[in-house]
């Protein structure tokens, strides 16, 4: 029979203290992919896109009201960069950082109640895919929207539609600065240049590069720096509503609400551009579309994708045949994720007998919290600053390309340190009310050890009991 | 009564002094040499940082950032960031060495590839599965061999077949000894989960009284790691990271902040080490530098040849990389002498500058250096 223990950590968030048992692990996981809710209650109380750019743009003439008023105290601090320390306190207590907080937290709820827990593991791997990192200021409040609205309705679908939705969310395009980028020979900024103002507003390419880079492609895999150009122009015009400065905010359509992702044809670049050896005569936003089509189903996406989702459910050097039967799978069905969902359920190679990979900070704090019918945290505990001291905040990842995903990357002598640490703190607030000796085989299943079972047996008190249940090598890791 | 305790007062100065003398005495003889290697995540701008500010295409081709380069006055060529004061002072000390239009092998502007060939040290990305620096370890007297990374994880120039540690500060409530204990003899047979935890008890012992210090700016980052390399056992090779480098928008104040940080990282390390200073190397390098021209978004993007950093007393002693110098064959940054019409050209590999430095540093063979830490060179 196939790894109760697997199914519910490799593949799961960890065994929930109320899971029933089961004993045809992989249909229980299949199952899944049908019950599952893109949008459930935690997430669905949470305010909209609009809530989020009100707070941005009231911070913002905060700011310039704060210019105005001490010129010398914020000269130096650019809008549109990371915050600077005096400027971080202030906003920790606005408007923008509690949308921040309270996207964490329910996340952190919903991954803790789920019931189908595999597709919730899946929207955390294409949430950190398609990376966006609340370090830079005007991501901050959007990255749980951009998690909520963009990634998880589309988990299930193509995944060019998901590419689409990651691409033209508010957050990715303030994040990879495509909401500032113009095309050099567009219409805006041939004016301004007529204008003669001294430094015309132009391309940035950063969004472009990371497409092909992390999202689609993967790294040389034989575009060139040229066709990042091209493909930098074809995405001009798409930028945010309301939430910039300068020329693009006086071009935005009539009808559109602060937040809106919009494309203004006065900042694309006009005419046919060529990218991978294939012209795109497309006018407006069509062009982006196409292009974005093309590469979602680029053999090289296939096997960048397929490599990656392998490597996440069965350890960090996957076997060629299992990324060849995704790869395949992927092509087969033009990119139809549910299948590749499938297709892993059903790997050989995803159910080796030993655990492969360490939880990241996330999966085993998650994992801590669903084993136990008692809240694990006080009340009071700020979730990100939680996350943040475990070394892996949420939504920041300090990169586009998101964490790795590779044993070295958690499995260090700090991160042991902390983990032992927080299951100290966590068996001292509730550890004289849980019997970590009936909860073991409950939650490791068919990995609980010998040792483990015997360690946390002879335990001098029922705290330290559970706090080494939580640092055993099964519960480490997945 | 009175004489009685003036007596036993003296007595206690006494024996506090005769105590204090002979360990400063130990460690005036002969301190062991020190390694910090900062690493700069994002590409950090060279051009921005150590300013040609005498390269006659310089102003033209970075317009309002070119205001930047307001700092100390290298050389007829060179300006230093005005963010870099400590910088300044240890340059004029002849403590700090800067070297110019250098670049790894690695030729491509992807962040993950360039970091991958900056720490593994080989010609290509993902070719070496261990780092320079921790290759390097094997070429180190016991003594000197203690390395500690501080982040959560082993970095890859540090990884290698010589045992590291790594401590990331920790504002949780210590883990008692017992549980410790127990927790040792449960990972006893785990090949993984052994040695890091091995590693995490003994930092966490070198490191007990800091917990407090969260590391987030880099005054405290310089005084953890001084605190964490000054004890008789504790780190003598130390790798820190730095990220926020990759200033593709708004990068006057973002580059402004990120060196008022690193200037301030440097001048802790120096301040907390002491003595210990004299005998300490630090290396500032980054994957890549960026591109010459300014973009639409008042950054630069990904480019090619940037500069390296060196502080430490040591540096005042001369050698390959000697102090109060800014080294460079300048390619110029006219559009005709750049790299494919964008980047700063490296003239210079940054493996031999760093092999060259960390030779004379530790007194060994530079061939042998070399043929270790960067074999494809």
């Amino acid at each position: 029979m196939p790894s109760l223990y697997l199914a519910a950590n490799r593949f799961g968030l960890g065994r929930r203290f109320d899971d029933p048992a089961t004993d045809d692990p992989q249909a229980w996981l299949l199952r899944q992919l049908e019950d599952y809710d893109p949008v459930p209650a935690p997430i669905a109380a949470l305010p909209g896109r609009a809530a989020i750019a009100a707070a941005y743009v009231e911070y913002q003439d905060d700011r310039r009201a704060m210019r105005r008023n001490a010129p010398d105290d914020v000269a130096q601090k650019d809008g549109t960069g990371t915050a600077m320390a005096p400027e971080l306190q202030r906003l920790s207590r606005s408007a923008i950082r509690a949308h921040y907080v309270d996207a964490a937290a329910a996340r952190l709820a919903n991954a803790v109640a789920t019931p189908t827990p595999f597709p919730e593991r899946l929207v955390h791997f294409w949430s950190n895919h398609f990376a966006v990192s609340a370090d830079k200021l005007p991501v901050i409040g959007f990255a749980g929207n951009y998690e909520f609205e963009a990634i998880r309705p589309h988990i299930m679908g193509k995944f060019s539609d998901l590419l689409i939705a990651a691409v033209r969310h508010p957050a990715m395009l303030l994040y990879l600065d495509q909401a500032q980028s113009f095309g050099p020979d567009s219409p805006v900024s041939d004016r301004i240049r007529a204008r003669g103002r001294r430094q015309a507003p132009g391309l940035n390419e950063n969004l472009a590069r990371e497409i092909m880079e992390l999202h689609t492609l993967g790294v040389r895999t034989g575009y060139t720096q040229a066709d990042v150009t091209a493909f930098a122009k074809v995405l001009t015009g798409l930028t945010v509503a309301g939430l910039g400065r300068g020329a693009g905010q006086r071009l935005m359509p009539a009808g559109a609400a602060d937040g809106d992702t919009v494309f203004i044809a006065p900042l694309h670049e006009p005419g046919a551009q060529s990218i991978m050896g294939k012209s795109y005569a497309q006018g407006g936003a069509d062009q982006a579309e196409a292009v974005l089509l093309d590469l979602a189903r680029h053999p090289a996406t296939a096997r960048h994708i397929a490599t990656k989702l392998a490597r996440h459910f069965s350890g960090d050097t996957p076997a060629p045949a299992l990324v060849a039967r995704l790869e395949a799978d992927f092509l087969r069905t033009g990119g139809d994720l549910t299948s590749l969902y499938r297709t892993l359920v059903a790997a050989p190679e995803a159910w080796g007998a030993e655990p492969a990979m360490f939880k990241s900070p996330w999966d085993w704090t998650v994992s801590v919290m669903r084993s136990l019918k008692l809240p694990a945290l006080g009340d009071r505990q700020n979730v990100p600053a939680l996350f943040t001291q475990l070394g892996q905040p949420i939504w920041r990842p300090g990169s586009p390309a998101g964490y790795d995903d590779l044993v070295a990357t958690w499995a260090g002598s700090a991160a042991m340190m902390q983990r032992v640490e927080l299951a100290s703190r966590i068996a001292g607030r509730i550890g004289d009310r849980v019997d970590a000796r009936q909860l073991a085989p409950l939650i490791l299943a068919d990995a609980l050890t010998t040792q483990t079972a015997q360690a946390v047996a002879r335990a001098d008190s029922p705290g330290q009991a559970l706090a080494l249940l939580y640092a055993s090598p099964a519960f480490l890791r997945r | 009564m009175t004489l009685s305790r003036r007596h036993m007062l003296i007595s206690g100065l006494t024996i506090a002094a005769a105590g204090a003398v002979p360990r400063f005495a130990y460690a005036a003889a002969a301190t062991p040499r020190r390694l910090v290697f900062v690493i700069q995540r994002g590409a950090a701008d060279g051009l921005a940082i150590v300013a040609p500010t005498g390269d006659p295409a310089y102003a033209a081709a970075r317009g309002a950032l070119a205001e930047e380069a307001g700092g100390a006055s290298l050389n007829g060529l060179f300006t230093l960031h005005t963010a870099l004061a400590a910088g300044a002072g240890l340059y004029r000390a002849k403590q700090a060495h800067f070297a110019h239009a250098v670049a790894t092998a690695y030729r491509d502007r992807s962040h993950f590839d360039g970091q991958n060939v900056l720490e593994g040290g080989g010609s290509r990305p993902y070719e070496k599965s261990d780092g320079w620096v921790g290759r390097l370890l094997t070429l180190l007297p016991a003594a000197e061999r203690e390395a500690l990374a501080i982040a959560p994880a082993v970095p890859l120039a540090l990884r290698g077949s010589a045992p590291v540690a790594t401590y990331a500060p920790s504002r949780l409530p210590q883990a008692d000894a017992d549980l410790i204990a127990r927790l040792s003899a449960l990972y006893a047979d785990d090949a993984l989960l052994h040695p890091l935890w091995d590693s995490a008890v003994k930092t966490q012992e070198l490191a007990g009284d800091i917990g407090g210090n969260n590391g987030r700016n880099g005054a405290d980052l310089g005084k953890l790691a001084a605190s964490l390399m000054l004890p008789a056992d504790g780190a003598r090779v130390m790798m820190i990271e730095t990220g926020g480098w990759d200033t593709h928008s708004g990068q006057r104040g973002r580059l402004t902040a990120q060196l008022r940080g690193l200037d301030q990282l440097v001048g802790a390390l120096q301040a907390g080490l002491g003595p210990a200073w004299n005998d300490t190397l630090v290396v500032v390098a980054t994957e890549f530098g960026r591109t010459v021209a300014v973009n639409g978004t008042g950054g630069t993007d990904h480019g090619t040849g940037s500069a390296a950093m060196f502080f430490g007393g040591a540096l005042a002693g001369g050698g390959p990389v000697a102090g109060g110098m800014v080294s460079a064959d300048w390619p110029g940054l006219s559009a005709a002498n750049r790299l494919d019409g964008r980047d700063l050209k490296p003239t210079r590999s940054l493996e031999s500058v760093i092999g060259a430095a960390i030779a004379h540093h530790y007194a060994l063979d530079p061939a042998r250096v070399m043929q270790t830490l960067y074999p494809d060179a």
